[in-house]
């Protein structure tokens, strides 16, 4: 099967970036964070809310859970009166980041010259003090329906069960270790302590791991992402509208939103692979560019295993060797051949639910990284984010 | 043969399409979908045959043996279920390798379980004013001998 060879997506760069506060719990309106968020990228571009004339999100109006969602595309658009060409939002798409790419082809397109784009959440305050919530009800009345009627009579209402399944195979195809598996979390610990913005932020030894409390083996409490309150907001222009703004744009080069498998979790074909396989060799057929090109590497770990799966899939190493390419953690350190999840990621950093990765992409190419900058100039990034059936990244790049 | 404790479960909204796979268990039958004419056996069931596009699709019971392709012992109470630690593993059906469940695995203790070990559907019967429900989990297949 032939692939379209147009790339609309180089058109487009990303202008503006901009967060909300972040924290545990703030019990804050999170649609207030929202637009904080919103307003910090515009500003951050050198724009106007008038300018802005397209409005992309993830989720959309879905209910996954308290505080999953903080804000739809209608309320941003209502609450900030923005006036737009090109509007959208929702869960179907090529995980979170897909949100971003739909901006992208958007301005590709001609259809919008500024699209904000934002993912809000609030998990922390919605979640109180009852640890994270499971997907679906838990009442006797509450009955599971679609895909969910395939895991929740199974007392498996959490992605890190499901999760946690794909990396116990391949554990027994490759001899994995969670050794290794913990080199994601003590590198983006260490990474935290540079970040103000982390949740976070004290050291984590390889001990501490193998001591926390065991979730679904091999996962323990430390290889699943902390729930926070806060938005993280971009902005995607058409590139001749990029030069004269505030910062430097930061190119996409190449997107990546295949998914050849079945869309599934327990369904997909092989199970120590995700979407994130075809996912990433897309991209990769979409530039000149090579793995080896990369210089920092922003990838999701929602759960610990999906960075080991990311860093196979995108061809940092083999299939398989993703536990000898973690193992000690000084390939991915700030000082390593590939500086992984420099913020912390969402272990440390907070569950941005994808966001924040990209959002530290553009940071450490523009230098803006402070404490936490990587040396050596970096020009390349990759961003990726989601597991399972649902995966997105981009190739971006500074001139 | 039934499981001997029944605890809280979440139930399935049954539907036309779903009914004969949570209703099979009183029948004793582990059923999927399976298109008439080129055979294809269909989980989740859909109506058309994704391969041959025929629409004589209906459900067939299998043998109930299964394989452990992957598995997680799970030790965090999500909300009310199982004593923990329960183990919840991805089997594949005997007849078809492409056809998996996501089921617990009972019968045995957690710390027994093998990728590759081979199992065998047992039901668990939860009685239902929108109509009863019949859970297919699976036990190691050498208790049954």
């Amino acid at each position: 099967m032939g692939r379209a060879s147009e790339r609309l997506e180089k058109r487009s760069c990303i202008t503006g970036i901009g967060q909300s506060e972040i924290g545990r719990r703030l019990f804050r309106d999170p649609l207030e964070l929202t637009i904080d968020a919103c307003r910090a990228a515009i500003a951050d571009a050198g724009l106007q809310p008038s300018d802005i004339d397209g409005l992309s999100t993830y989720p959309g109006m879905l209910d996954g859970g308290p505080g999953f969602n903080g804000a739809n595309a209608t309320e941003v658009q209502d609450a900030m009166r923005l006036e737009l060409d090109w509007f959208d939002s929702g869960v179907e798409t090529s995980g979170q980041l897909g949100s971003v790419i739909k901006a992208c082809l958007a301005v590709g397109a001609g259809l919008a010259n500024h699209v904000l784009c934002f993912r809000s959440v609030w998990e922390g305050s919605a979640q109180k003090g009852g640890g994270r919530a499971p997907i679906g009800g838990g009442s006797a009345a509450f009955r599971a329906s679609g895909s969910l009627q395939w895991t929740l009579p199974f007392a498996a209402p959490s992605a890190a069960i499901w999760i946690a399944m794909f990396a116990a195979r391949h554990f027994h195809e490759f001899g994995t270790t969670r050794e290794q598996l913990a080199a994601i979390a003590i590198n983006g610990r260490r990474n935290a302590a540079r970040n103000p913005q982390a949740i976070y932020r004290e050291p984590l030894s390889l001990d501490d791991y193998m001591a926390a409390r065991m979730i679904s083996w091999p996962f323990c409490l430390l290889d699943c992402d902390v729930p926070c309150d806060g938005a993280t907001a971009f902005i995607v222009s058409r590139d001749e509208r990029a030069s004269d703004l505030r910062h430097p744009p930061v190119r996409v080069e190449a997107v990546g939103t295949a998914l050849h498998g079945r869309p599934s979790w327990d369904q997909f074909d092989d199970l120590t692979t995700m979407a994130n396989r075809d996912a990433a060799a897309h991209l990769w057929s979409r530039t000149d560019l090579k793995p080896s090109d990369v210089d920092i590497a922003q990838i999701y770990d929602g759960f610990s295993f999906l960075a080991l799966s990311w860093l196979e899939a995108l061809g940092f190493c083999e299939v398989g060797e993703g536990g000898p390419f973690l193992a000690g953690g000084e390939r991915i350190a700030p000082t390593g051949e590939l500086p992984m999840n420099t913020h912390g990621g969402q272990l440390s950093a907070g569950r941005l639910h994808g966001y924040g990765f990209l959002h530290e992409a553009v940071v450490q190419l523009r230098g803006d990284g402070g404490a936490r900058q990587v040396a050596g100039d970096p020009r390349v990034a990759v961003a990726a984010a989601g597991g399972g059936n649902t995966c997105g990244c981009l190739l971006v790049s500074r001139d | 043969m039934t499981a001997t404790s029944v605890p809280f479960r979440v139930l399935p909204e049954l539907s036309d399409r779903t009914a004969s796979f949570w209703q099979g268990g009183e029948q004793g039958e582990l059923r999927f979908h399976r298109c008439g004419p080129c055979g294809m056996r269909l989980h989740p069931p859909v109506p058309v045959c994704p391969s041959c596009g025929s629409h004589e699709v209906n459900p067939e019971a299998v043998s109930g043996r299964a394989t452990i392709l992957t598995f997680t012992t799970n030790y965090q109470a999500w909300m009310p279920g199982p004593d923990l630690p329960y183990v919840v593993a991805i089997i594949a059906i005997d007849e078809d390798p492409r056809v998996r469940l996501t089921t617990n695995i009972v019968g045995c203790r957690p710390e027994d379980v093998r990728i590759g070990m081979p199992v065998q559907v047992v039901f668990e019967h939860h009685p239902d004013p929108d109509g009863d429900i019949w859970i297919p989990l699976f036990m190691p297949a050498e208790e049954l001998v």
